[in-house]
Order: C-alpha cells, then structure tokens, then sequence
C-alpha cells in the first residue's frame, strides 16, 4: 500500500514543499501512522495521496496532525507528577519567578496539571508556562480547556495518586460531554508552535519537560534536540523526559544529575 | 526455517503460566533474541522481567527505546508503550491510540517485526481473551515468516489463538510442553 520508498518520497516533499523536516523521525512508528491516514481516508491510490498532501493545504495540515502521535492525558505517571509537587515545584518556589517550558504539549492534559499543581502551592502567578507544539490544531484545541467528561474519572485518580488533595472536581464545570477547566489555569500558560527539529532556544527556563515526544525521534535527532534543551536551561534548572526516554547517551550527561527513579535530571556543571 | 532471527511472543489472559513453564526449557546458547508482548496493567514495570528472569538462563531485560536486538536475550515489552521494530534492527516505542484496547498491542510488534525479518521471523500467539495478534500473523505470512499459535485446547483462554486459527494459515500448532524444544530447534537448524 505504501512502501518504504515512498513514506522516503513523502518526508521528502513535505521538507521541500513546507519546510516541515522528518526525516529524523523513526521510521517503524512514521509508517504506522501514514499508512493508518492512507487507509482511515480511502486514498485511491499513492499518487493521489500524494497530491493532495502536496497541492491541498487544510489536508497538508491534517496530515502532519494525524502522522504525529497527539495521544495524552492529565497527571499521566502520577509518581512522576507527584516529585514534581514534592521535590521539583518546592525549589523553583524559591525563585522571583518561574519560567517552565513543556515542549511537546500536544492538546494540553499536561499544562493544565502543572498549572493546577502550582497554583495548590500558590506558585502560579508568577510562573509563565510556555506551552508548545509543531502542530497548529492541536494548539488550539489546548487553548480552549476542554477535555472529554469521560476522562475524568481516570484524571481524578491519578491527581490523587499525585498527590493532590483537593476535590479534583472544583477545577471544571461539565459541558455537556465537555469537562472546561477554569480560565484562571490558563492565564498562565502561553500557547504557541514551536518544531524542535528546526526552531531554536527562545528562552532560558528553569523546568523543561519533554515527555514521550523524544521516543519518535532517531539517536541523532534525539541529540541535536536535547542540546537544545541544554541551551535552553538554567543552571540548577531541572529537565523531565517520558518514563521510557533517557539522556545517558548524549554528550552533556556528565553536567546531569538523575533525581533517583524519575526520568528528571537537574543541570548541576 | 534456517537462520531465524528473531522470535516474538504474545500474549494475554492466561499466558503468564505458559512462559514460565517454556522458559526453563529454552537453550542459554539460542542464536536468536525472543521478544515478549503481553498485555498488563500499566504501573508494574519491573516486576515481570524479575518474575521471568529466575525462570531462564537468558538474560531477560525490559526494553529501552532505540536498544539494539541480540541474541541471547529475551527482551520484555513495557507497559503502556507499542513496542516496534526498525528496519536496522533495534527497538522504538511509540504511544499511540491504543489498537484492540491494547497498549502494548501484539499486532504493532508483529507487523513491524514481519516487514524487517520477513522470512527470518517466527511469531508465537499464546492464550488470550480479545483477538490482539491476528492480524499480526496474517501480516507474518504476507512477509514470508512462521506464524505459530500455542494449541487453543491447552489455552487457559483459547479465544485468542482460536481466532489466530479461524483467520490466518497457521504453520504450527503447539501443546505447552511443545513450545520449549520447538524454540530449541529452530536455533539449530
């Protein structure tokens, strides 16, 4: 249906028609989600496919939104949540003012757990979390705060596996299907595109998070990114990576520290 | 099949018991890696390579993404994430949608490993209550590959390798006890 050769084809056009570059993304996963998009679509055929991802703009877009994984959810790994509360949050309280950059922020689940873990600690205004993603669409939707009534249930209990001890409840009023959380979680957080493969540092932070976004990536992509990462935070400053992700293979992990059984390392040389 | 490079299990309900009776049985010197899918709850991560590990004289590892495949071990597929096989040979995870309310799902495994190994590849389908794994071994054909189930008959669940039987041209069907020398076998040949 689609062959090796022509997902290559593909990753191709989109750097030369759009400036979009995957070609350091892994390729297993990548054709995964092509072929899925071909056939969830009924394409024709391969060539018609590729038409329409070259000469058809919205379907360009909904391309890129469905070969990316957007799959998330709020307070996920809830130990991993609960050293941020305990462990990370607690130090950086210490400083006038807290910049935390979540790249990879996909529809927004974890922005608004950060947001709600900081403002329990009364730490939220005078934090900005800068919350980005490659994906225009997805943004969007993360701006809206609405997440489906059906997840709640589960977020609740990994709040509280978390460490959270307030009725989870207080923080959405239901919609109909929709759960919206309060506008006030969102003030704090900025929304906006940003493509780790080829934008650059735009800030200094003193918490990068990155989770389960640096797994599609190949070694050499993973390298280059999280240089960027490195460029990017403070001294003392703290990075969190998907549970299964690592740094022990980059060049800089000698100037990190591994907070003991999280996946978050503090930037010590 | 001469030259088998890797060997996949999967599994569900049920197949906990059939690897722990395989594993003793298998040969420390097997000249392909075993890898092992099976459905679990998300949250008990190092308990089953622990578990397996007192089982074999294999090294038994939980996978990292990006790790390469050798010989010698049987790698285990972690919770919550796909596990899949890259065209050079070494792991990725993905967390995508979950396929047959399965996360790790059997068929991702199968699939990627089919169109990498293609007539180099065996999978096994062991007990199981949904029908994660089908459509893996019917990709395992296409790509030219061994596509073997543990006998419905000995299955605590039969369901799963009952349809792996009903849909797809099964090469092998193996009884429990079977299961261990076949693996043996297939790094001899």
């Amino acid at each position: 249906m689609v062959s090796d050769e022509q997902v290559e084809v593909l990753l191709s056009d989109l750097l030369e028609q759009y400036g979009y570059d995957f070609t350091g993304y892994s390729r297993a996963s990548l054709k995964r989600r092509i072929l899925r998009l071909y056939l969830l679509d009924k394409a024709v055929s391969f060539g018609e496919f590729r038409y329409k991802i070259n000469n058809d703009h919205a379907y360009f877009k909904r391309f890129v939104e469905q070969i990316t994984v957007n799959v998330t959810e709020m307070f996920r790994d809830p130990a991993f949540f609960k050293k941020l509360r305990d462990e990370v949050l607690p130090m950086l309280g210490t400083y006038p003012f807290i910049r935390i950059w979540l790249a990879g922020c996909s529809t927004g689940e974890e922005a608004y757990s950060i947001a709600i873990i900081l403002k329990e600690m009364n730490l939220l205004h005078k934090t900005l979390i800068y919350a980005t993603d490659l994906n225009p669409a997805v943004l969007e939707r993360a701006a809206q705060s609405m997440f489906g009534l059906n997840h709640m249930k589960q977020y609740s209990e990994n709040y509280i596996l978390s460490g959270g001890t307030e009725d989870f409840s207080k923080y959405y009023t239901a919609n109909y299907s929709l759960a919206k959380f309060d506008d006030e979680l969102k003030r704090k957080i900025i929304f906006s595109t940003h493509n780790l493969v080829s934008d650059h540092s735009f800030n200094e932070f003193q918490l990068i998070l990155c989770r389960n976004v640096l797994i599609y990536f190949d070694r050499e992509l993973q390298q280059k990114v999280l240089n960027l990462f490195d460029d990017s935070l403070e001294d003392l400053g703290y990075l969190a990576l998907g549970t299964k992700e690592t740094i022990s293979f980059s060049e800089f992990s000698k100037k990190y520290k591994r907070l003991d059984v999280e996946k978050i390392w503090r930037k010590i040389g | 099949m001469e030259g088998c490079k890797a060997f996949i299990i999967g599994g569900s309900a049920g197949s906990l018991d059939v690897l722990l009776k395989v594993l003793p049985v298998l040969d420390a010197a097997l000249r392909f890696p075993i890898v092992i899918v099976i459905h679990r709850k998300h949250g008990t991560d190092s308990l089953l390579p622990d578990l397996l590990s007192t089982r074999t004289k294999l090294k038994v590892k939980e996978v990292d993404e990006k790790e390469e495949l050798k010989a010698g071990f049987i790698y285990i597929a972690p919770s919550d994430y796909h596990l899949l096989i890259e065209q050079d040979g070494t792991f990725s995870l993905d967390y995508s949608e979950k396929v047959n309310y399965s996360r790790p799902a059997i068929d991702v495994t199968f699939q990627t490993a089919a169109e990498v190994y293609r007539d180099k590849l065996v999978c096994l389908l062991l007990s199981g209550s949904n029908s994660d794994g089908v459509n893996g071994l019917k990709s395992v054909k296409e790509w030219g590959g061994l596509a073997a189930i543990q006998d419905p008959a000995t299955a605590q669940v039969a369901y799963m390798p009952a349809q792996a039987q009903l849909k797809v041209a099964i090469d092998r069907v193996l009884k429990i006890q079977q299961i261990g020398e076949f693996i043996n076998l297939l790094s001899n040949s």
